[in-house]
């Protein structure tokens, strides 16, 4: 078992992302993150997939996506060098004046921006690899007892030039 | 000239060569009922319930090779062919099924009579697609031909909002198309071609298995001249029986949980595993670790998802069936393996496929079919009666069997014959179905009787959902919960065997035949079989039903329980 990723190429059209999930829950395979945009072939979307999944499984769903009509063009990413971002949003709330100048200086630290803060709430924004993110989560979680809230895109990737 | 979308619709079907149209109207496909109205090049076909509609296009479908079009209302008459596009996708037959649907401005507003058929049916076809445009309906028909007859076959669905039908637009239907996500494979590797033949060379014990894959490709002179070069004996899947003739001295026998004992042991015995067009489904493997767990396997299929799912193959080529077949055939030599088919032969004289019983058997009933018809299109139900048919049939060239295989749906084998006949309407077109199936989709007698089909109807009555009931005999202690299709209000709910106080069995199929214009012939013995099949051959203008009153309790044997090897097959019960 391991985490792979996959870039498609679809038809831009009505349904496609219903074709797709509904191919990785049809056949019971674990989608971990899905993420889709305009390319600029407006006709085309991309999508980044990220699957943990074992070999013989993850050799299915690149047969499966192939075969699929709306599906143009599938790349496996797996062990290609990409560049891959994930946009993450933290709201760290009920802050006192200290937790808010340790969040500042966190921020300084770990390449997290700032984006707007009041008395009591402060809004972080994350834009890195998912494992960096998943580390920005952890660490403000053992140093701040504050409740937060979390939201994350999904990886976009592409190939290294 | 512009033209109605509805208009371009027929353009289209002309283009396609389409010469039958199964269809059943409504509200929202009336405009396209209209067009087809008066003209003669397409004969539009009205069965009496759109599951009936669209298993007959696909027994039109599988018989001819050609693609079977239906055309149903929106809403119930699109959600009624839910199970037939699963049947027929299932088993690759060639399917485009247009909808009605609401005005395009309509849907999502829970419209009267709107369902999202696309997102019902996306995950069981091939392709589904709304017709959102009228400048897009002349390619959409045009790529859903495309992809319905291309690759490995298989069910299109054409969504078309009403007011696309009635739109004015171009008169042009493209000749040709290019659809950039979807390119069947219409090359055979060669490296892998030749790893194939060296595995060969080296085999003691090699086999051919042959699936579906073959019929479809129409492969079947090919793949016995191969079977003959090499001199490689040749099992089969269900679907693929009938590749090379089953009296062919090479054919063994279908494999599976009902299989004779020598294909079986074929299986688990051989060093080379040939196989080609199957997607090894769990009723052919048993348990799957264990499956020819000494060969090397060679796979052909045109569907590279088919390959290496259920087990892992050694050489894997993506081709047509018929393609790869050709190309074998000239690079294929014979292969000494006398010792393994005198073995196989040995097993097979061993244990040959047979009912224990007298009388009225199945065997005995499908063995008269045999004698009876040189040339014929079998197509049989789901239940006993399938798994006796696909035992016991004979087929060659001349004699082709339909069934449900993958879906295994009760109530096909019946309209699927309608669609066949249709289809084929010099040949003798025999249905061998069960007394449960059967009640699934009789409505479609009034079809068979309207059209003047002499489609030869045989029941085997056994009074029971007899499939079922078998397994409750075998793996359940006899508790036959809702299975015995004698049942009434006043019979004991522990029941576990049918006997002579057992009530009437409704409906009188005889009676019933006859109220739709039929002919009905009830058979009680043996000695009766042939002179009811005579009759029926000579009844040429309508259907003839003739319901054989076999043993209640009959089983189908060998059985290979359920998560066993194949090698452990209960012989007798
Ligand atoms: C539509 C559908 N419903 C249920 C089943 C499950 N099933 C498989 S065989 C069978 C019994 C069929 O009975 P009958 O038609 O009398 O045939 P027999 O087995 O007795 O020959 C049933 C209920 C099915 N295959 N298809
Ligand atoms: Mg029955």
């Amino acid at each position: 078992m391991k985490k792979r990723w996959l870039c498609l190429f679809v038809e831009n059209e009505i349904g496609v992302l219903a074709r797709i999930s509904g191919l990785f829950s049809s056949k019971s395979y674990n989608l971990d993150s899905l993420t889709v945009g305009t390319t600029e072939d407006e006709t085309i979307s991309r999508m980044t997939i990220s699957i943990y999944s074992d070999d013989q499984i993850f050799e299915q769903i690149k047969k499966q996506l192939n075969r699929t009509v709306e599906v143009i063009k599938v790349i496996d990413y797996t062990d290609l060098s990409i560049y891959s971002r994930e946009i993450m949003f933290l709201k760290i709330k009920k802050c006192t004046e200290a937790d808010k100048t340790g969040i500042f200086r966190f921020a300084q630290v770990y390449n997290v921006k700032v984006l707007d803060f009041n008395k009591t709430t402060v809004l972080l924004e994350c834009v890195q690899v998912e494992n960096e993110n998943d580390k920005v989560i952890k660490l403000l979680s053992e140093r701040f007892d504050n409740p937060f809230e979390i939201i994350r895109g999904g990886s976009v990737a592409i190939e290294a030039v | 000239m512009d033209i109605t979308g509805s208009e371009l619709f027929v353009k289209a079907l002309r283009e396609e060569q389409v010469d039958i149209l199964f269809g059943y109207p409504g509200g929202q496909a009336i405009d396209l009922f209209d067009a087809l109205y008066g003209q003669r090049d397409i004969k539009v076909i009205l069965p009496r319930h759109e599951q009936g509609l669209i298993h007959a296009a696909d027994g039109y479908a599988r018989s001819t090779g050609k693609v079977g079009v239906c055309l149903v209302t929106s809403g119930p008459g699109a959600t009624n062919l839910v199970t037939g596009v699963a049947t027929a996708n299932y088993d690759s037959v060639p399917l485009v099924c247009f909808t009605g649907q609401v005005t395009t401005n309509l849907i999502g507003n829970d419209a009267f009579q709107e369902v999202d058929i696309v997102g019902i049916t996306r995950n069981i076809c091939k392709y589904a697609v709304t017709v959102r445009n009228r400048q897009d309906l002349g390619k959409i028909i045009k790529k859903a031909f495309f992809i319905a007859r291309t690759g490995k076959p298989g069910v299109v669905v054409v969504d078309l909002p009403k007011d696309i039908q009635s739109a004015y637009g171009e008169d042009t239907y493209p000749q040709t198309i290019d659809v950039r996500g979807y390119k069947p494979s219409n090359t055979v590797h060669d490296g892998q071609i030749k790893k194939a033949i060296e595995a060969l060379n080296q085999a003691r014990k090699p086999l051919f298995l042959i699936g579906g894959g073959v019929n479809i490709a129409g492969a079947g002179k090919e793949m016995r001249q191969l079977a003959e070069l090499t001199g490689m004996p040749v099992v089969t899947t269900i679907m693929g029986k009938g590749a090379i003739p089953t009296s062919h001295p090479l054919y063994v026998g279908n494999i599976g949980i009902h299989a004779g004992y020598a294909a079986n042991a074929a299986i688990s015995e051989c060093d080379v595993l040939f196989s080609i067009g199957t997607r090894f489904n769990d009723r052919i493997t048993g348990k799957t670790d264990t499956f020819a767990k000494n060969a090397t396997l060679i796979h052909i299929d045109v569907d590279p998802a088919s390959i290496s799912r259920n087990i892992a193959v050694d050489i894997p080529i993506v081709a047509d069936a018929k393609k790869a077949i050709e190309i074998l055939l000239k690079k294929s030599n014979r292969l000494d393996c006398k010792d393994w088919l005198k073995q196989i032969m040995a097993w097979k004289e061993a244990y040959p496929l047979t009912m224990k019983s007298k009388g009225l058997t199945p065997q005995r009933i499908i063995e008269e079919i045999n004698q009876s018809f040189q040339s014929a299109v079998v197509v049989t139900d789901v239940g006993q009666n399938q798994l006796w048919a696909t035992q016991f049939l004979e087929l060659d060239e001349n004699r082709q069997l339909l069934t449900s295989g993958g879906l295994g749906t009760m109530g096909y084998g019946f309209p699927a014959a309608i669609g066949a006949k249709l289809g084929n309407p010099q040949k003798n077109v025999i249905v061998i179905c069960g007394d449960g199936g059967m009640q699934m989709n009789i409505q479609e007698m009034a079809t068979a009787v309207v059209h003047e089909l002499s489609v030869i109807v045989c029941i085997l009555n056994n009074g029971y959902l007899g499939n079922v009931r078998q397994w409750q005999e075998m793996f359940y202690h006899k508790r036959y919960s809702g299975t015995c299709l004698r049942y009434r209000k006043r019979c004991e709910s522990d029941c576990s065997k049918p006997g002579k106080s057992c009530p009437e069995y409704t409906p009188d199929f005889i009676k019933l035949a006859e109220s739709y214009g039929a002919c009905g012939i009830r058979v009680t013995q043996a000695e009766e079989i042939k002179a009811a099949l005579r009759a029926a051959i000579n009844n040429l203008s309508a259907p003839t039903v003739i319901e054989f009153i076999i043993d209640p309790e009959e089983n189908v044997l060998p059985i290979v329980p359920p998560g066993s090897p194949l090698s452990e097959m209960i012989m007798e019960y």
